[in-house]
């Protein structure tokens, strides 16, 4: 790892200050992605800035149906929270299926959504809920968010403050695991809002986490497992890596999704 | 460099360390704590695990700044001061949950966390909860079985005592 400056800001005002004035700055929240990139020298920043000391960035909270979560608050915080299981239990069982203790008592998801791993859990639950992610400059829907590989809508002096999920009727998440590392080899994220249905894909997609329109549209007509059976994303647009061939994840992806219909509705 | 102090084993400690040094490293290299491993460069074997503020973390994957003023438990800071073990490390001696040893202080410090918060954890929770210690030796199996044997033990503890 190379060396760097470091800075423990108790404001957010002064984190985007210590990270504006920074040659290479980069936010560290929970480390566990960053850090291990620092280790294998594939990111060198001049300056890190540690979110941990920030209150306004932690915490649960329920703002009428809205559920808001604070951006360093910790997946194992998530998984555990009364009021997470009591707005939408898919979540917290999503959070709970990230990595493995150590990493989920550190990691945040606020580094999740901003690193845009294409195979990371939370993106799929931030789009397929239709989440809003509030920033220190605005507020961007899921939609807008996403961008890419490891590519987000924030600006480089940009901090995410909070994501605020809205009150699905019936949310499930469905992943396949990489048997190794617990990352989505493919997962699924289903929500239903009133007669609408959203579908979230993640680990498949060649330009990460996507909506799998065809299959909304489908599960808003009927929503059970059987209305999209015979449904199968084509290969071409999806990933192949060791871990599989993009017609592997395609057959992934219908499976998972039928499991989420049944799980959201059983 | 950077002064930084925290509490290793109940122990005021302080050192300077550049803001790069890895809390594994401040550990062993600067406090002579060698009972943390490291097994990896990637985050995912555990041989590391150490808990702060009461939690198991990768000591691997936290700065040593990050832990500025926080308190640090290390395998050393287990076994009572008369050298009595504690009861996780003589139920993975008991079982015999090693062999070459080098994941052991991991698996003990994860497994304490565990029965924090699940003190009746069913085998395959154990097995699940292991998910981020990677052990080369055993197969697991003995090392599951002194987690359970050792939560089945707490839990007498606490029934007899109350
Ligand atoms: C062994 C292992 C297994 C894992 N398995 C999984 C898995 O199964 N599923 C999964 O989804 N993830 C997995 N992860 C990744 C883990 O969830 C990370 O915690 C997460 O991706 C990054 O969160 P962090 O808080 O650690 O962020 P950091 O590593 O601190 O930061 C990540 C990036 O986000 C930026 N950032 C952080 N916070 C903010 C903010 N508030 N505003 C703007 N930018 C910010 C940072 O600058 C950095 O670029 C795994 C990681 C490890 C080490
Ligand atoms: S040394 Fe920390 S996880 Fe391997
Ligand atoms: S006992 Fe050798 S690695 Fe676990």
């Amino acid at each position: 790892m190379y060396n760097f400056q470091y800075h423990k800001p108790d404001s957010l005002d002064a984190a985007v200050t210590a990270i504006a004035g920074a040659e290479d700055g980069k936010i560290v929240a929970g480390g566990m992605t960053l850090l291990p990139t620092m280790k294998q020298r594939l990111a060198a920043p001049t300056d890190l800035v540690d979110l941990s000391a920030i209150p306004d960035l932690k915490g649960i909270g329920l703002d009428g149906d809205t559920l808001v979560i604070g951006a360093m608050t910790t997946h194992a915080e998530v998984a555990h929270s009364d009021i997470v299981k009591g707005h939408t239990p898919a979540l917290a069982g999503l959070a709970e299926g990230i990595g493995d203790p150590q990493v989920r008592n550190r990691g945040t998801i606020g580094g999740s959504i901003a690193n845009n791993d294409p195979t990371a859990d939370y993106p799929a639950a931030v789009l397929g809920l239709n989440a809003t992610v509030r920033t220190t400059k605005r507020e961007i829907a899921a939609d807008d968010f996403f961008e890419g590989l490891f590519t987000t809508a924030l600006e480089e002096d940009e901090l995410i403050v909070s994501v605020a999920f809205p009150k699905p009727a019936k949310a499930a998440y469905v992943k396949f695991p990489n048997p190794a590392s617990r990352y989505a080899m493919v997962g699924v994220l289903v929500a239903l809002t009133d007669d609408h249905v959203r579908v979230a894909i993640t680990g498949a997609g060649q330009d990460g986490v996507f909506r799998a329109s065809e299959m909304e549209a489908a599960l808003s007509a009927d929503f059970s497992p059987q209305s999209i059976e015979e449904m199968a994303l084509p290969a071409e647009s999806l990933n192949a890596d060791i871990h599989g061939s993009a017609e592997y994840r395609s057959h992934l992806v219908t499976v998972m999704a039928k499991r989420a219909v049944a799980a959201a509705t059983g | 460099m950077v002064s930084i102090s925290m509490t290793v084993n109940g122990k005021a400690v302080s050192g300077e360390v550049e803001p790069r040094t890895l809390l594994s490293d401040f550990l062993r290299v600067d406090l002579g704590l060698t009972g943390t491993h490291v097994g990896c460069d990637t985050s995912q074997c555990g041989a590391c695990v150490v808990h702060v503020n009461g939690r198991s973390v990768k000591s691997c994957t936290v700065l040593a700044v990050q832990a500025r003023d926080d308190e640090v438990t290390t395998i050393e800071g287990l076994a009572a001061a008369d050298g009595t073990l504690h009861p996780m490390q003589a139920a993975f001696r008991e079982h015999h949950g090693l062999q070459c040893g080098f994941c052991t202080p991991g698996m003990v410090m994860s497994a304490t966390d565990l029965l924090q918060t699940n003190p009746d954890p069913t085998e395959a929770e154990v097995r699940d909860w292991l998910e981020g210690n990677i052990c080369r030796c055993t197969g697991y199996h003995n090392i599951v079985k002194a987690i359970l044997s050792c939560a089945a033990e707490l839990r007498g503890h606490k029934v007899a005592a109350e």
